[in-house]
């Protein structure tokens, strides 16, 4: 098992370094960063050189990927356009923890994802547990009561609510929650950010205000984990030792929840497994309609910025997430499944 | 004698996209305390669909038992409800089924799926439950129980599956063991062994058992009572050896004779029956076996016959005399 972890550990770093390359050059096509340096005054033409050559723009591509990658500090770079080496560089490259800085605010990048992924996970997990949680009841009662009406009206209305873009949730559940309960008098949930300034950010504020983005975020999940979890219950539920457990004249609770949910829970694992990396890396869309100051906010903002350090500082992360939780998933079926031993 | 289970008029369909197969059309049988009656039959007979509609493990829908009444102990198993119905699966009828590599939980070890039905039947404790289930394992054949009964289903052979599923079956000393073929998934040798296990635990428990099997060899040695069953219905039924000695129903007749021997002579072909069973989807009108009975008359055709008395304690359902060839 401990080899098997270090054999799996070592492929990841191999992936992580080809997907570090790929999105190394995606990211050289996304524009140009001191295009926006400025701010709304265009860079004049002096300035932008020196730009360049500061930040070692005008390096080949592969020369930034190294600095990138393993730092420039035991080289001398040339500031002031002369041809001679100057000053030794000051960045120590991603192997060593350092990712950078970000162009647009100058702070590392590492403190400015550190501000921004407990927003992000607070937001993601509990949409997650909400998920799962209410997918596990609607999927095992109609995979138990198949073709039943109430069946029938929850499939129906998980395809609606699967087939809806989260951004038409996410404004219909503002214009009911928050414009139509105002004009009722109702008691209208909050819809942007992550608490109100003049009460400060409280636990309670946070909470109040996650209401609406959680709930917009796991209705799509809900529909397709539902789906799932009932597709895996029926399948288990036809199963020969299913009927051996009915002859033996267990109770159906006992069934149901022992014999077909542990042998369901393997598939219903993977799936999760491999969502969960992902949560690191934010919800687009929904942070940024419901202005959540988290990781998808920030990959979209510095993203159009052309912000390469933060940019793939946030893209690592989730790749490093994905391979970790990878691990993590074929650990927790060799706990699942005696079947399964890795050597 | 009283019988133990007194079975009348069951009959199961199914309800599919296809319409309605008709697995089991009305059969009557009984089974006596401590004897063992051998069902047997082609595959998609009704042999199993039957016994499965006793216990109540017929999915429902598509499966719909439609009437019939099943008196097992005084009861009505079909009047009972799913609680009920709980309580006497597993306690006072145990089932073994036919492919032991699928009927066993692979994710729970066989510790735990021996000990679950002497805790919800028998109120053991956890500690009395694990004590009784090395002793089942042991008397089962399982070598090193204590060792073994902590292993998963796929650390154990095929046999031994099954050894460890009759294990489980006798935990609570049923008065009825359904046996649905368990040994056609195994090897020659081991049904022997398995067969030989069966026969040792129901003498001393006193069991009765219903086996299910198409393997008429196997009859031979276990049965005291054999009854025939053809597309849901029962055809012919006889002690075992009347049945050997004077088949009624040209079916059984057939069977006999596709049995493999090993003094029949080389250079004879193995016997076996034309054409196939008939198609379940739709509702038989004149006997079921006609289209591939050699004695079928006209009469055949339009009426099913009923089973009647053809011996002492023999019944078929026959217009024909398969000995003669003539109306009875």
């Amino acid at each position: 098992m401990f080899q098997f972890i270090l054999k799996r550990l070592a492929q990841g770093v191999v992936l992580l370094l080809i997907v570090s390359i790929t999105l190394f050059l995606l990211m050289m096509e996304v524009g140009d960063p001191i295009a926006t340096m400025g701010g709304r005054t265009v860079t004049r033409p002096s300035d932008r050189e020196r730009l360049t050559r500061q930040l070692g723009l005008d390096k080949p591509i592969a020369v930034q990927y190294l600095y990138w990658l393993a730092g420039n500090d035991w080289t001398q770079i040339d500031t002031d356009g002369d041809g001679i080496p100057d000053k030794s560089g000051t960045r120590l490259g991603i192997l060593r923890g350092d990712f950078g800085k970000s162009l647009v605010t100058k702070k590392p990048v590492t403190e400015m994802i550190a501000e921004r992924i407990p927003n992000t996970l607070i937001l993601m997990l509990a949409s997650e547990v909400v998920t799962i949680f209410f997918a596990l009841i609607f999927g095992i009662y109609s995979a138990l009561k198949q073709y039943s009406t109430l069946d029938n009206i929850l499939t129906t209305l998980l395809f609606v609510g699967y087939s809806m873009p989260i951004f038409f949730i996410s404004l219909m559940s503002m214009y009911l929650f928050f414009i139509l309960f105002k004009k009722w008098g109702l008691p209208y949930l909050p819809t942007v950010g992550m608490f109100d300034p003049e009460v400060g950010k409280t636990p309670l504020q946070v909470l109040w205000h996650m209401i609406l983005p959680v709930m917009s975020l796991s209705v799509i999940y809900f529909a397709a984990y539902s789906r799932y979890i009932r597709g895996t219950m029926l399948e288990v539920l036809s199963q020969d030792y299913i009927r051996t457990a009915k002859s033996k004249g267990l109770p159906r609770r006992q069934v149901v929840y022992v014999h077909a949910l542990k042998n369901a829970a393997l598939p219903i694992v993977t799936v999760v497994g491999l969502d969960l990396p992902f949560l690191l890396g934010g919800a687009v869309v929904t942070e940024r309609i419901f202005a959540w100051p988290g990781m998808g906010r920030l990959f979209l903002d510095h993203l159009s910025r052309a912000d390469v350090s933060v940019v793939m500082g946030s893209l690592m992360l989730v790749a490093g997430a994905v391979v970790v939780f990878q691990i993590l998933t074929d650990i927790v079926y060799a706990w699942l499944d005696p079947r399964i031993r890795y050597t | 004698m009283t019988s133990l289970l007194q079975v009348s008029g069951l009959r199961t369909r199914f309800h599919t996209p296809e319409g309605i197969v008709h697995a089991v059309n009305g059969i009557s049988f009984h089974v006596n305390e401590g004897e063992t009656v051998a069902v047997v039959g082609e595959s998609g007979c009704g042999k199993s669909v039957s016994m499965m509609s006793l216990l109540g493990l017929i999915p429902t829908p598509p499966g719909e038992i439609v009437s019939g009444t099943a008196v097992f102990r005084g009861n009505d198993l079909f009047k009972k409800s799913e609680k009920e119905l709980e309580d006497t699966r597993g306690r006072e009828i145990a089932m073994i089924f036919q492919d032991p590599m699928t009927s066993l939980n692979p994710v729970l070890t066989v510790e735990r799926q021996l000990i679950e039905s002497l805790r919800v039947h028998l109120g053991f404790t956890k500690e009395q439950a694990q004590t009784r289930a090395v002793e089942l394992l042991e008397q089962v054949g399982i070598p090193d129980a204590k060792r073994r009964v902590k292993d998963y289903p796929h650390q154990f052979s095929g046999g031994m599956r099954q050894r460890v599923m009759i294990a489980m079956s006798l935990s609570c000393a049923p008065s009825l063991l359904i046996a649905d073929e368990p040994t056609t998934a195994l090897d020659v040798t081991i049904q022997a062994q398995i067969v030989e296990l069966v026969t040792r635990i129901r003498d001393s428990l006193h069991t009765a058992v219903i086996w299910i099997t198409h393997d008429l060899g196997v009859v031979a040695g276990i049965a005291d009572r054999v009854i025939v069953m053809y597309a849901g219905f029962i055809v012919e039924e006889a002690n075992v050896d009347d049945l050997y000695d004077s088949p009624g129903h040209p079916y059984t007749v057939s069977l006999l004779a596709a049995l493999p021997r090993v003094d029949r002579r080389r250079d004879q072909r193995l016997k076996s029956i034309p054409g196939a069973p008939p198609n379940m989807l739709i509702e038989p009108r004149g006997c079921p076996f006609a289209p591939r009975c050699e004695f079928a008359l006209e009469k055949c055709r339009q009426k099913n016959p009923l089973l009647t008395q053809v011996g002492p304690n023999h019944t078929a359902a026959c217009w024909v005399n398969p000995k003669t060839g003539a109306l009875r």
